[in-house]
């Protein structure tokens, strides 16, 4: 058992290296290569060529004219000290500007797949007991109309309504103009209240999606046969619809859910951009926009890492949840 | 169609020695098990019937653009900013720059259908395999698989496929599809491994097992169908993943403007400054409802496939007609 969960452990560092190699590799793939972009900005305005090289150099710890196996060394050892080098765009440190925009981005995607989930099990569950009732049919409708829209378009309409129209709440940022970035009253009020439009247009479209798959799962699972020995036993509704019937259909979104908020976290590139929310997804496009090799680089890994954890989360905790299902590797194989 | 002749089909057509049948009736047989009753439980549902319907409205939108029976999108080919219907010859309206809405749209159609079908088959295609494979051998092959596909869903989805399509620049619709779903596979394949651990441990399987069937075929016929539901509901999925993540992106214009797409003419509506004034408002529905009707489409048929695909409803809905469909719901219910 023990064996399993060191075996577990190793594997989310061996993760993290090989897709910290990737994106090494990817990024270097990038039409012009890394900093030819920036080497022939920086050129033609007039810096001289061996500042150009030593600036360079300093933006990712790199030596550009190093072999590529060199720079590959560099680039893991200083990402093991925790050093993503310079931001070219934005002048700072990589560290400190994922460091101040990562919070908002788990913020928004955390609370949203939360909400998701919860309302969308508890939907879903009502659903699948009343099959075929008014009910079921009426939040089925609204259920399959919510998933075919697309989140960006809820975003763009409740903006242009709540915002620009209503000018309920703020049109873009994290946070008021005027407000001082530390924790106080007013910082939680304007946060919140620039998170709102975000949330609700994240979580709004994806509610739908949970609750028919909830729906399905228990469908799935009441017509099983240890449910109705249950039935038969005489146990109560209650007891049958926690123990047997919601424990069994939850369990495959589970691993969904730690799925979902990785996916999620990918799709805030797109949220971000319309809320001009200061995210990491954010960052990712801005960077990708200015050929911010090292930004896109840092943004890139601490998604990947966050989406590492929590598949490592619910493979720990999987066995918990289905006492069938025993921890690994103690499964006998066919 | 005489009722016995649906009866027959069942356990016992496997029993009986092979004089006793003819071709024709084999070949019937295969045609009221495979074909008949399935697209019977299948048109039962309305939502299959109205998700037949749209889809079959985009297919004809494709044709159309195809067979070049609509005008080809350009510029300048009609008066600037004509709302909704306000000249029947340009029936969606027109953008600022004069060009008909509705070619935009119809002519967008092909490649939009032929991207989502690419990115959906090679996603769901890699996951049925990785995740029965790995679900059902367990051991070192499990842990290779799900150490490939932990890999692989570690890089966060939009943000690679967006370097990707920096990098690679696909305009051919198909390749987009695959890139944009090229690590979609990752998750489903680890659900469906996760489903099939459950399902490799109820009796039948086991029974397969104990009698010496093969590991393919105890894949094929015993797992899989088990997942059909889960499987075809994630192939729409997937298919709208593509849709959704395609026209984001082109959106935010990353992904390259080659091929026509409702993405981006939400791009150029939505810089247009579509979304803050009424005359242009149509400039920015138009797309909308495109994307949102043809998800529409696929979530319907996936409902209502999923009838179709699901063992324990197939089962009892064989042989019967399709009016009894409703009342076999209620059996359903009963159970709790």
């Amino acid at each position: 058992m023990v064996n399993y969960y060191v075996r577990r452990t190793a594997r989310v560092f061996a993760t993290i290296f090989m897709v910290a190699s990737l994106t090494f590799g990817l990024i270097r793939l990038l039409p012009g290569g890394p900093y030819t972009q920036l080497r022939a900005q920086l050129l033609r305005q007039g810096v001289p060529a061996a500042e150009v090289d030593a600036r360079i150099a300093n933006l990712q710890n790199i030596r550009p004219d190093a072999p590529l196996w060199q720079q590959y060394i560099d680039y893991m050892f200083a990402l093991a000290q925790g050093n993503l080098g310079e931001s070219i765009s934005l002048n700072e440190p990589v560290v400190s500007i994922l460091a101040s925009s990562a919070p908002w981005t788990v913020f928004v995607v955390l609370v949203s797949t939360i909400l998701v989930f919860a309302i969308g099990i508890f939907l879903g569950a009502l659903q699948a007991y009343w099959e075929g009732s008014r009910f079921d049919k009426l939040f089925s409708g609204i259920s399959i109309t919510l998933m075919s829209v697309p989140f960006y378009v809820v975003a763009v309409l409740a903006l242009y309504v709540f915002a620009y129209q209503l000018r309920w709440l703020p049109t873009a940022g994290t946070i008021g103009t005027g407000v001082e970035r530390q924790l106080s009253i007013p910082f939680v009020l304007s946060a919140l209240e620039h998170s709102v439009l975000p949330i609700f247009s994240y979580t709004l479209g994806a509610i739908g999606g949970q609750a028919l798959a909830m729906r399905g799962n228990s469908i799935q699972v009441l017509g099983n046969d240890y449910v109705q020995v249950a039935r038969l036993r005489g146990l109560s509704d209650r007891r049958i619809a926690t123990r047997y019937v919601a424990r069994n259909a939850i369990l495959p979104m589970y691993t969904g859910f730690l799925l979902l908020l990785g996916f999620r976290l990918g799709g805030t590139v797109i949220l971000e951009q319309i809320f001009s929310y200061n995210g990491l997804g954010y960052y990712l496009i801005s960077a990708l926009n200015a050929n911010d090799y090292p930004l896109m680089m840092g943004t890139f890994l601490i998604i990947t890492i966050a989406l590492v954890l929590g598949v490592y989360v619910a493979d720990l905790t999987y066995s918990k949840i289905d006492p069938r299902i025993s921890a690994g590797d103690s499964d006998e194989a066919y | 169609m005489k009722p016995t002749d649906t009866d027959s089909v069942d356990w016992r057509s496997e029993s009986r020695s092979a004089p006793d049948v003819t071709t024709r009736e084999r070949l019937r047989e295969v045609y009221d098990d495979r074909i008949r009753t399935p697209l019977l439980v299948a048109w039962a549902d309305w939502r299959t019937r109205l998700g037949f319907l749209i889809i079959g409205g985009y297919l004809t939108m494709a044709l159309v653009a195809i067979l070049g029976l609509w005008r080809e999108p350009s510029t300048n080919q009609a008066p600037r900013y004509l709302m909704l219907f306000e000249n029947m010859n340009y029936p969606l309206g027109t953008t600022a720059s004069g060009t008909d809405l509705a070619a935009l749209i119809v002519h967008s159609t092909p490649d939009i259908l032929l991207m989502i079908t690419a990115g959906a088959v090679w996603a769901t295609a890699v996951a049925v395999v990785i995740g029965t494979v790995a679900g059902y051998k367990g051991g070192s092959v499990d842990r290779a698989l799900m150490s490939f596909s932990d890999l692989v869903m570690a890089i966060p989805g939009l943000p690679l496929v967006i370097i990707l399509a920096v990098t690679l620049n696909p305009e051919n619709p198909i390749l987009l599809g695959v890139v944009i779903n090229i690590s979609y596979w990752a998750g489903l394949g680890r659900s469906l491994r996760s489903q099939v651990l459950t399902i490799r441990e109820n009796d039948y399987v086991e029974a397969s097992r104990t009698m010496g069937v093969s590991t393919p075929r105890i894949i094929l016929k015993d797992i899989i169908p088990n997942l059909m539901p889960y499987v075809t509901v994630n192939f729409v999925f997937a298919a709208r993943y593509v849709m959704f993540a395609s026209v984001g992106l082109y959106f935010l214009g990353v992904l390259p403007y080659s091929t026509q797409n409702w993405g981006v003419t939400l791009n150029f509506a939505y810089s247009g400054g579509a979304l803050f004034s009424w005359s242009a408002a149509h400039w920015l529905l138009a797309p909308m409802v495109a994307i949102m009707g043809l998800s529409l489409g696929l979530i319907l048929l996936s409902q209502g496939l999923d009838r179709v695909f699901n063992p324990r409803v197939r089962t009892r809905m064989s042989g019967e007609s399709s009016s009894t469909a409703g009342d076999d719901d209620a059996d359903v219910t009963e159970v709790l």
